[in-house]
């Protein structure tokens, strides 16, 4: 339906031969808010350890973080500066929970970037007419993409005022909270509703919960509007062998984890099911 | 597909009554966790496809780093991560609607559960199934549960074989001094067919930085490049003492396989038809075509009109 105006996919990030974590030092913690904080990597003893692909590096790509002794688990790049590169963690089970305690000068390891980044949907969305939807700790993922897209619109949704990410990063954007607490009360969906309605956003790329994603792919396809989405899925190897990451016959690790939304609609399981470390399949929260 | 182009050879493979277009088969553990992947597995050309191992209750296997890629292959410990036999029958139920033929992959701690497991799984559709008494860093199975043996081979081979009358291939392990004589007990359980080999090893990657071996269950099977040579001299062992004995059963070579050319090699040490694992990795989903469409210019080229010619041609 909205073939014409979609610029094709680029083909999923051609491999590495290595995939081995780098040990890295952390250079810089900052805390986001109550529950997230971001480790700035510095990027200097890189040269010598292969398996950081980071020269190529697009929005929306995941490095595997790994903590010796404990776990690696994908993680979008929310910073890619001279000489460091970040993640934004948000609290949650026993990694994520390490991650958030770590300090200045420990090193943790990364491969990486890999998958499939945000990619320019063509001339007829340039950056002042894109919207960037993000709902709780997507932010992180979408973040480097709203630095490169300074025109474009970035609406943030999150539960509460002590949830939300990079206020002071990106000082334009539009806020929603659940409770009312900051910003506009009720979720970033209602502001999408209304631009289309207003014919002012010409293309939409998310990250968020999935209930969220699922309804801004579902306005952009009622409005005919191109539209990407990153979606997470359980990964092991992050580099398209294992087959744990699928989604309907698409690994996320190489062939995500940014969709188009035309590529979304064929996905039965988007907005509905996952896989557990077994490979169970189990209910989106 | 099963058609040979006017002027190519004939690439097609019978095993034990299988019928492969090509003689590529997925290799167990590569991408074959879902229905779907292995539908993409035949659209990419694909001969025959294995599911990755299923055990009786589900497992959550080893912690990550489970699969990591190094200059000479891959090492994993993924341990046997699956949802169980009876989810897995959910996922793969009429796999005989594939275009392709689909092998199961059936493990356990003992006899008793690697044949409770294919009883569960067969009812499918299944047009064979493969049980690895190989796997070289899950405690519990393998060759850390003793599984490599000729006694355990030929015992765990029996029980399967009497819950399923469909082509049955037992995987073997390169790690053990004599895998002949394996191949040989796995005949005389009751095995049809030989696949060669699992994983080498287990080997170990240690990152210096963290002095940390790197994957979560620090050792894993090594797989890829570093195994081809080791993998085709035990296909041409096992090819080599089935002969001897006067014994027809197919072997399906595995090991290292990325390009035409190996697997012919692998053909001509005496395999039927080749695993892929790994080179999914190094050269995308898409390895399957690439691999038959280069080993039919080598056989055109070497004038090679159909396989049976090659297969074993290294052979005394
Ligand atoms: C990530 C990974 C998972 C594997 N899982 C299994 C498995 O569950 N069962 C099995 O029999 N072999 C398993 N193997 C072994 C492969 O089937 C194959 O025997 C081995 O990798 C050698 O082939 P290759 O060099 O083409 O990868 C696995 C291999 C890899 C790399
Ligand atoms: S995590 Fe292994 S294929 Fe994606």
């Amino acid at each position: 339906m909205t073939e014409n105006h979609v610029a094709q996919p680029p083909p999923a990030a051609v491999s590495p031969q290595t995939a081995l974590p780098v040990m890295l030092e952390i250079a810089e913690v900052r805390r986001e808010n109550a529950t997230a904080k971001t480790l700035l990597i510095s990027l200097e003893s890189a040269e010598d350890q292969p398996g950081l692909i980071l020269e190529t590096f697009t929005p929306g790509q995941f490095v595997m973080v790994w903590v010796p002794r404990m776990d690696e688990k994908p993680y979008a790049l929310s910073y890619l500066e001279e000489g460091r590169a970040g993640i934004t963690v948000h609290r949650r089970g026993p990694f994520s929970k390490r991650l958030c305690e770590m300090r200045a000068g420990e090193r943790i390891g990364l491969r990486g970037a890999y998958g499939r980044g945000f990619w320019d949907v063509g001339e007829r969305a340039p950056g002042a007419s894109a919207a960037i939807i993000g709902g709780g700790c997507g932010m992180a993922v979408l973040a480097p993409l709203a630095e490169r897209l300074p025109e474009a619109t970035l609406v943030q949704g999150a539960r509460s005022a002590d949830g939300l990410f990079f206020t002071d990063r990106f000082p334009g954007q539009v806020i929603f909270t659940d409770d009312g607490s900051a910003g506009r009360h009720g979720l970033p969906t209602e502001w999408l509703v209304e631009a289309v309605a207003d014919g002012a956003v010409e293309a939409v790329y998310t990250c968020g919960p999935e209930p969220m994603m699922a309804r801004v792919v579902e306005l952009c396809r009622g409005a005919g509007l191109p539209c990407q989405a990153s979606i997470e899925r359980y990964m092991k190897c992050g580099i398209g062998v294992c087959g744990q990451c699928d989604c309907d016959g698409r690994r996320v690790c190489v062939e995500g984890p940014v969709f188009s939304g035309e590529e979304l609609a064929r996905m039965p399981s988007f907005g509905r099911r996952r896989r557990d470390k077994t490979g169970r399949q189990i209910p989106v929260e | 597909m099963s058609t040979p182009d006017a002027t190519g050879p004939n690439l097609s493979v019978n095993l034990c009554g299988i019928k492969l277009g090509n003689p590529t088969v997925l290799a167990s553990g590569a991408l074959g966790m879902t229905r779907a992947l292995i539908q993409r597995v035949a659209r990419s050309g694909a001969g025959a496809a294995t599911i990755k191992s299923v055990t009786v209750r589900p497992r959550q296997g080893h912690n990550n780093p489970t699969v990591i890629a190094y200059e000479a292959g891959m090492l994993n410990a993924v341990g046997y991560s699956n949802p169980g036999a009876d989810e897995a029958g959910r996922e793969f139920a009429d796999i005989d609607r594939l275009s392709i033929p689909v092998l199961a992959s059936v493990v356990g701690e003992d006899a008793g559960e690697f044949a409770a497991a294919a009883e569960r799984l067969m009812p499918c559709g299944f047009a064979g199934l493969e049980i690895p008494l190989s796997c070289p860093h899950t405690p519990g199975y393998g060759t850390l549960a003793g599984h490599g043996t000729p006694e355990a081979t030929e015992q765990i081979t029996r029980a399967v074989r009497a819950v399923t009358d469909r082509p049955l291939f037992v995987k073997l392990s390169p790690n053990v001094p004599g895998i002949s004589e394996l191949a040989l007990a796995a005949i005389e359980g009751g095995a049809d067919g030989i696949c060669a080999v699992n994983t080498l090893g287990p080997g170990m990657i240690i990152n210096v930085e963290a002095r940390e071996p790197v994957l979560g269950f620090k050792m894993g099977g090594v797989s890829g490049p570093a195994l081809r040579p080791v993998a085709v001299r035990c296909v041409y062992d096992v090819a080599t003492a089935l002969r001897r004995h006067g014994c027809e059963a197919p072997i399906i070579g595995i090991g290292g396989i990325s390009t035409g050319r190996h697997a012919l090699e692998m053909m001509m040490a005496g395999a039927s038809a080749v695993g892929v694992g790994t080179a999914v990795y190094s050269r995308g989903i898409e390895v399957f075509g690439k691999i038959t469409q280069e080993l039919r210019q080598l056989c055109r080229r070497l004038s090679i009109n159909s396989l049976d010619e090659a297969r074993g041609a290294a052979l005394q």
